[in-house]
């Protein structure tokens, strides 16, 4: 049997046991079922809402996203070369970056309100310590001997920088941003789900709220696809800036 | 002592005097650290490498070979006496000197070409010359075919070469080579050998190797430094007695070459279980 085979059966099995159990095994109002999930999903589609609240989502998420990594990246390239703002700062970092960043959610409200910037700057704070960290460790983790093997090929600062560091760095980034796609996201719903009146959180506690359990499983479902189109789209982006990791992967390996 | 096919040499140098000297260690010495954990790498190094030759640098672990090399190249300043190079003492990046590593520190996201071109790039050289050179050097290491492939398809060999073309491109008149076959098998290692030391004779570098392998270290040289233990000093130069476009294939049974590792292996076997270093 192959592994798609048994996933297949599995997945199958669990869908029918929750649809043909409901009513009998367990209180159909508190578990709903697939077929009331997809219609309540379908529904969401045809009235247009759904793409609208995910659009909100999308453009908190995106929007923290791409502001928190390139803050992060830079951040991460200035202290990475500069070693006594690096040592100063380091340990303040670390104290920062232990704070679950979810925290600073009703503290972000009162700075900056319940519309669409407090979401983004939530996201954006999460994802900045990510790839800030990523990048920072990239950099300092430069070889000193490849560096001092440029210097003799007559190498300035700026050619280690641009021929060297920034390239090293982006598979960093790309560790950074990888490992970010969820967070951005749980930035973006917790946003919302504090305190909101669009975005897919929004359809979340709203559908709570009415004890539309069915609603409740058709939001998720869609936070669950834009994670998977989020993720897919870092993973296109990937190789097209480092082609040379698509044959690191289909390597033979040696250990 | 089977000393017939080898000079030994008194200490501090000894030379042909035909060929200039272009690096002269003079009363070297490099200690790391700070107050109070001072380590000793080497001192009181006294050596003069003329220019062409194929010097190679053994010793027991951690005498401070690639110390020299390291002080050679002006990436550290030394804490006792001075090296010059061509009569200037070295003071930071020694810019005529090539250096290659165990680790061959290619750029992954470069392919071959790339790779070769970088210290064309930094000199600031025309694309079309910058292709032009790629393209001869990639001939001359046997790398032909392989100029757009990326690192991960490349054998460990073949890195190598592409190591050794990057290093030739900017045409650095002296070579440091530290350990730079370590990691290879023994018919890869081979087969770079030939290629190195005949590329070194053909383009008339100098070259100072630094390896672990005995064998290695007289079938490459002219001249051979044996090093004691830390902190490392010159134990004995060996005039290495072979021709200088030698067959490596064929050394295995030539009697001088087996003559000289023979004494090469005396003079390291007493002195790896007798004196070990000391921190002063």
């Amino acid at each position: 049997m192959k592994p798609w085979q048994l996933r297949t059966i599995i997945v199958a099995g669990f869908l029918s046991f929750w649809q043909f159990g409901a009513g009998i095994l367990f209180d159909e109002f508190f578990m709903s079922k697939p077929t009331a999930i997809i219609g309540e999903f379908w529904d969401l589609v045809a009235s247009g809402r759904l793409f609208y609240h995910a659009g909100i989502t999308i453009v908190e998420a995106l929007g923290g996203f791409v502001s928190g990594a390139l803050v992060g990246m830079a951040a991460g390239v200035l202290l990475g070369r500069n070693e006594l703002l690096g040592k100063a700062i380091d340990p303040l970092v670390v104290i920062f970056y232990s704070l679950p960043k979810i925290a600073l959610a009703p503290l972000f409200v009162i700075w900056f309100g319940i519309g669409i910037e407090m979401k983004v700057i939530l996201t954006g704070t999460i994802v900045f310590f990510l790839v800030f960290l990523n990048t920072y460790t990239g950099v300092r983790g430069v070889s000193r001997e490849l560096v001092a093997i440029m210097h003799l090929m007559g190498a300035r600062e700026g050619d280690i920088l641009k021929k060297v560091v920034f390239p090293s760095a982006v598979t960093w980034v790309f560790a950074g941003l990888k490992l970010s796609v969820p967070y951005a996201l749980i930035g973006a719903i917790v946003g919302e789900l504090v305190a909101a009146n669009k975005g897919l959180g929004y359809l979340l506690s709203n559908a709570a709220g009415q004890f539309n359990t069915a609603g409740v499983f058709a939001a998720i479902g869609a936070v669950v696809m834009l994670t998977l189109l989020l993720n897919l789209a870092v993973k296109l982006f990937e190789r097209h800036m480092m082609p040379w990791q698509e044959h690191q992967e289909t390597r033979e390996v040696s250990i | 002592m089977p000393a017939a096919a080898i000079s030994l040499c008194a200490v501090p140098t000894a030379r042909d005097g035909s060929a200039e000297r272009i690096i002269q260690f003079s009363g070297f010495g490099k200690s790391f650290g700070s107050a109070g954990r001072i380590l000793t790498a080497t001192q009181d190094i006294d050596l003069d490498v003329a220019a062409g030759e194929f010097l190679t640098i053994v010793g027991p672990s951690g005498c401070g070979k690639s110390t020299l090399l390291n002080a050679a190249a002006g990436i550290f300043p030394p804490t006792q006496g001075d090296v010059f190079y061509r009569g200037a003492p070295v003071r930071g990046y020694n810019q005529s000197i090539g250096y290659m590593t165990q680790s061959d520190h290619l750029l992954p996201w470069r392919k071959v070409a790339a790779n070769i071109a970088l210290p064309l790039e930094i000199k600031k050289k025309p694309k079309s010359e910058i292709d032009d050179r790629v393209r001869k050097l990639i001939d001359l290491v046997g790398l032909t075919g392989f100029a757009e492939s990326y690192l991960p398809q490349l054998s460990g060999g073949m890195r190598k070469r592409c190591a050794l073309a990057r290093v030739l491109a900017y045409d650095p008149e002296t070579l440091l080579m530290d350990e730079p076959f370590a990691a290879l098998d023994a018919q890869l290692r081979l087969s770079m050998q030939i290629e190195v030391r005949n590329l070194c004779i053909k383009l008339n570098k100098t070259v100072l190797f630094v390896t672990h392998d005995l064998d290695e270290a007289i079938a490459l040289g002219d001249r051979c430094v044996v090093l004691t233990g830390r902190p490392g000093t010159v134990r004995e130069i060996l005039k290495i007695d072979l021709p200088r476009d030698r067959d490596l294939t064929r050394l295995r049974s030539n009697r001088r070459y087996v003559e000289s590792t023979e004494l090469l292996w005396e003079l390291l076997a007493p002195s790896t279980s007798g004196k070990t270093g000391g921190d002063e």
